[in-house]
């Protein structure tokens, strides 16, 4: 058996090199049917390593639920395959791919931790990403999303405000509400909000004072949230604002002076907050507050160690031994089990996921389009970097988890909403191409070169 | 259009410039003709509010962009691409960072921290690999695993209570070497071949093999040269940091302990679980003058300046005096003589003259407050000294007493820096690691800790510590077949009956002008440095010139 997973985390190894070069390699080719076959590749990989993995975790368990929910888990696969092709044939299936693939790693490292947990972020997963079918089409028929600039902060704000008074109750140690029994996270939901406002109103407006109000309302969410001790949302929204407001006026004198004084808002917040200074003081050295505000990372450093370059294979490491470790500290039990290399192609990975939202972005040609993209863009890929810096103390730790790898409902809604809304932006684009490219050749272009 | 996000990616990776890319796009426009639509053209139009709605809502506009408005399209193009690029840069950039520390983390972090005492986890290797042995550098086993007749695997320290300490123990945790060693103990680095066999049979595999800097001769001597006495003995090689032997007293039987633990964690008074060399905490006495004395030389830049007339006593402010030992006045003498004889009235004097600062200023070159290079479990010496403290504490403090507190190990750290030209060095434990078949998996190369002093004065502290065997308290080392340089300590304690007593320093190297060996031993109310101690350092002195 333990030779079985000894040979098997080299073949996991190996098939996310492949996944991950693919990724790349699919940015080099230029031919369609090259790409084509890349993305069955790629698809095949992701089968085999659920699979295998999911295999691997029955043996140990003996638990027929595995293998149901396996079953459950290709399925949505194929599903989500078939259905982009069939009703979005113009989507970007390296997206598509890539969101899967995050999908099913978490998958598997949380049915390996807590089952309970993995069906229920499956059935969460496969839920939002049915609704968020939908979400291509509001894009093209609601023209009305970019004039609602006013409704996104106010909604914004006030989830917000509600998460302060939770946790000013609860001491900063509860940040989500519980709505019959559905447990919300309200700053998922404003990561999408807030990206609607700014780019609602800088895609019109780039006067200085629109920049002021759009700078107001950014820094209103962010005092909120760090008033909250919720340090990683408020960073991620604070990289999102510096983005946006930078790629839409395309003056660097605003980042600049928003980094300065964001710059300035950190180091005053590490004097006034008490939670703040306790990240950083755990940071510098974990093990001198073993006991206490250490303790979560260093049994996080531990696993990462254990884990070498290799990892030592499922079930052979001791994740358990980090508090939350299916959250914040996914991260660290992939690197455990799975081994550096296929935590550093995980990295790969998203930044792939990244760079296409990106590219996306700068093809689109609604200016509110392009921010919102790039804002959602940006987010994300900040949000991987807190996160995996904080595991691997890097940085100090922020609370924030790995989008789609994690456990947490409402972050993997958000995700998903996220990319589809990209998505979304990204179709209607390419219909419009193609419109144009009819009138150009009188209706001889050829749709779906996509696929 | 799968196609052109590929190239815009492929852009910002290569670094290429916008411009150069645009290039690239009409002269690629007649490949991709035939793919069907043209995704350029609405792309150059793009993104500035005066022309978005034109450019989103109506197509027709688009034909015919050719010839000179190509120029203006790159432009346009180029300046709302910068943007874009500097993110994608930005964020690239830190997934790097991020990549390379991982990276990092693996190659050089990863090892410290797989070695933390706090390190629970590496005891699961326990179940595939049966835990190697830790020798003594001529390969004499100090602790190996054993079979006992139920097939139940049982450490065994076969010689007993000897290197309890330095080695320790795996039961109701680990401590010494077992913990240190842990995850290296429990590393398989055997032949790959068997170690896949091992793997079908499920059998387990033999763990590496520590081979310590620990010499069995000196460990032997120092043990019995100690004898009755609590107290502690360490002895280094100064030019490698190598630790040859390391022994403290009282001492326990680690093969016994796991049924003894009650009693030995119940045992305040004995504390035989303590390893006095690394942890214990001890008064200094006059072994501390070394530091008043390098204070001195630091402030004046020269020691023949001084000179003292004692009277065998030391008043500090009209009422507080200290006395030499047995009050015996040492009449004249110069800084090298007062050394020489431990003289607490001229020390008082230095102590005085150097003032509160500078004295601790030294005390932290020499890593009092501070940390040591120390891998196993060790305190740091307290020097509590405010730089504001009134003269009765300055005078305590110079020659040994007060609330300064040193272990023998620290005690030998400072030797071997003044041995080492001033240079300490990182301290091993171990010599190399080798897999079960004798492959050297690992070995240690001695490399510099830190520069305490400068070779000046070093220089200046060895010819001290010269002159304390030429002349002073440590006479009984004159003539032999080596020679040495030491310093001889009485420092007074508080006994628990209210009593003082008085513990029994040494510390010193031989040979000065190629040194040979670092030792340092205390003997809990052992009496004078010289009555106590001395003996115990001069026999292990012999036994490595034997």
């Amino acid at each position: 058996m333990n030779l079985l997973t000894q040979l098997s985390k080299y073949f996991f190894i190996f098939l996310m090199l492949l996944f991950t070069l693919r990724d790349f390699l699919y940015l080099t080719r230029k031919s369609e049917y090259r790409k084509r076959q890349l993305l069955r590749g790629q698809i095949v990989i992701m089968f085999v390593i659920t699979i295998f993995a999911f295999a691997i975790i029955f043996f140990h368990t003996l638990d027929v639920q595995v293998l149901i929910l396996l079953a459950g888990i290709l399925f949505y696969y194929a599903m989500t395959l078939i259905g982009y092709r069939l009703f979005y044939g113009r989507s970007s299936m390296l997206l598509v791919n890539n969101m899967l693939m995050l999908l099913g790693i978490g998958l598997i490292m949380i049915e390996r931790l807590y089952p309970d947990q993995a069906l229920k972020q499956f059935i969460i997963a496969a839920g939002s990403t049915a609704i968020a079918f939908v979400i291509p089409v509001m894009i093209r028929k609601l023209k009305i999303l970019e004039k609602l600039t006013w409704l996104y902060a106010g909604i914004g704000i006030a989830a917000l405000l509600g998460v302060l008074a939770l946790a000013t109750v609860s001491g900063g140690a509860k940040l989500s509400l519980s709505v019959g029994g559905i447990t919300v996270q309200f700053s998922e939901i404003v990561k999408i909000t807030l990206v609607f406002f700014m780019a609602a109103k800088l895609s019109g407006d780039r006067s200085f004072k629109s920049v002021a109000v759009t700078t107001a309302v950014a820094a209103a969410h962010v005092i909120i949230l760090v008033l909250s001790t919720d340090l990683g949302t408020a960073l991620v929204f604070f990289v999102a604002y510096i983005v946006i407001v930078f790629v839409a006026t395309r003056r660097p004198v605003y980042p600049l002076a928003g980094l300065t004084g964001g710059a300035l808002a950190a180091v005053l917040a590490f004097r006034l907050f008490r939670h703040v200074r306790a990240r950083v003081t755990a940071w510098q050295d974990p093990f001198a507050v073993y006991e206490t505000s250490g303790y979560q990372i260093v049994q996080g450093l531990f696993a990462i160690s254990a884990g070498g370059w290799f990892g030592v294979g499922l079930y052979n490491g001791s994740p358990f031994m980090i508090p939350e470790v299916s959250k914040d500290f996914i991260f660290a039990a992939i690197c455990e089990e799975f081994g550096g290399v296929f935590a550093i192609c995980l990295v790969l990975v998203c930044m792939n996921l990244f760079l296409l939202i990106v590219s996306i972005s700068m093809k689109l040609h609604d200016r509110f389009y392009k921010l919102v993209a790039i804002g959602l863009g940006s987010e994300y890929a900040f949000q991987v970097f807190l996160t995996i810096g904080g595991v691997t103390k890097f940085i100090p730790m922020t609370g924030i988890t790995l989008p789609l790898v994690a456990y947490g409902g409402s972050s993997v809604v958000s995700t998903i909403i996220m990319l589809a809304i990209v998505q979304g932006m990204y179709i209607l684009r390419e219909d419009e191409g193609d419109q144009i490219a009819i009138y150009k050749r009188s209706g001889r272009g050829n749709a779906g070169t996509d696929r | 259009m799968q196609e052109q996000i590929g190239e815009d990616i492929r852009d910002i990776l290569d670094g290429k410039s916008v411009r150069s890319s645009n290039r690239q796009y009409s002269g690629r426009k007649a490949v991709r003709s035939s793919g069907g639509h043209d995704p350029e053209g609405p792309d150059n139009r793009e993104s500035f509010p005066e022309m978005r709605e034109g450019a989103t809502r109506n197509p027709r506009r688009n034909r015919g962009n050719t010839g000179r408005d190509g120029d203006k399209r790159g432009l346009l193009k180029k300046q709302t691409r910068v943007p874009f690029l500097f993110v994608s840069y930005a964020f690239v950039a830190i997934f790097v960072a991020l990549i390379v520390y991982i990276g990092y983390f693996n190659v050089r972090l990863r090892d410290d921290i797989l070695n933390s005492p706090y390190n629970r986890r590496q005891n699961d290797n326990a179940v595939y690999v049966v835990r190697g042995e830790i020798l003594a550098k001529d390969g004499t086993v100090l602790a190996e695993t054993e079979l006992d007749d139920d097939g139940v695997e049982r450490r065994f320290y076969p010689e007993e209570n000897k290197y309890a300490h330095v080695v320790g123990f795996t039961a109701n945790g680990k401590s010494g070497l077992e913990s240190l060693l842990n995850y290296d103990l429990l590393a398989a680095h055997n032949n790959i071949l068997d170690r896949v066999i091992n793997e079908f049979q499920g059998e387990k595999n033999p763990g590496d093999n520590v081979v310590t800097t620990l010499d069995t001769e000196l460990q032997d001597v120092a043990y019995e040269a100690l004898g009755d006495w609590d107290g502690a003995a360490v002895v280094l090689e100064p030019d490698t940091g190598n630790v040859l032997a390391m022994v403290s007293k009282p001492d326990f039987d680690p093969n016994t302990i796991a049924e003894e633990w009650e009693e030995l964690v119940a045992d305040d008074s004995n504390s035989q679980l303590v390893n006095r060399a690394t942890q214990g905490k001890y008064p200094p006495g006059s072994t501390f003058k070394i530091v008043t004395a390098l204070a001195y030389y630091r402030a004046e830049g020269n020691i023949e300046d001084f000179f003292y007339d004692c009277d065998g006593s030391f008043t500090v402010d009209d009422n507080n005096t200290v006395h030499c030992f047995n009050s015996y006045a040492h009449g004249e003498e110069d800084l090298t003589e007062a050394f020489a004889n431990s003289c607490n009235s001229a020390f008082s004097e230095i102590g005085l003259e150097v003032g509160a600062r500078a004295l601790g200023d030294t005390a932290e070159d020499l890593l009092f407050q501070e940390k040591l290079p120390c891998d196993i479990a060790y305190s740091r010496s307290a020097f509590t000294l405010s730089s504001g403290a009134g003269d009765a504490s300055v005078v305590q403090t110079a020659f040994g007493q007060g609330d300064t507190l040193v272990s023998p190990y620290h005690l030998a750290l400072i030797a071997s820096a003044i041995a080492n030209d001033g240079v300490l060095m990182k301290t091993n434990f171990v010599d190399h690691i080798e897999s079960d078949t004798g492959a050297v998996v690992k070995e240690t190369k001695p490399s510099q800790y830190k520069t305490l002093m400068t070779e000046d004065e070093a220089d200046v502290l060895t010819e001290l510590m010269k002159a304390v065997v030429d002349e002073g308290t440590a006479s009984a080392l004159q003539g032999l077949d080596y020679s040495v340089a030491c310093k001889t300590g009485s420092a007074e304690f508080e006994m628990s009956d209210g009593e003082l007593g008085t513990h029994s320093w040494f510390v010193g190297f031989s040979d000065p002008d190629d040194p040979d060996i670092v030792v340092a031993v205390i003997t809990e109310n052992g009496g004078t440095g010289s009555s106590t101690s001395l003996p115990i350092a001069k026999q292990i002195f012999d036994a490595y010139y034997d």
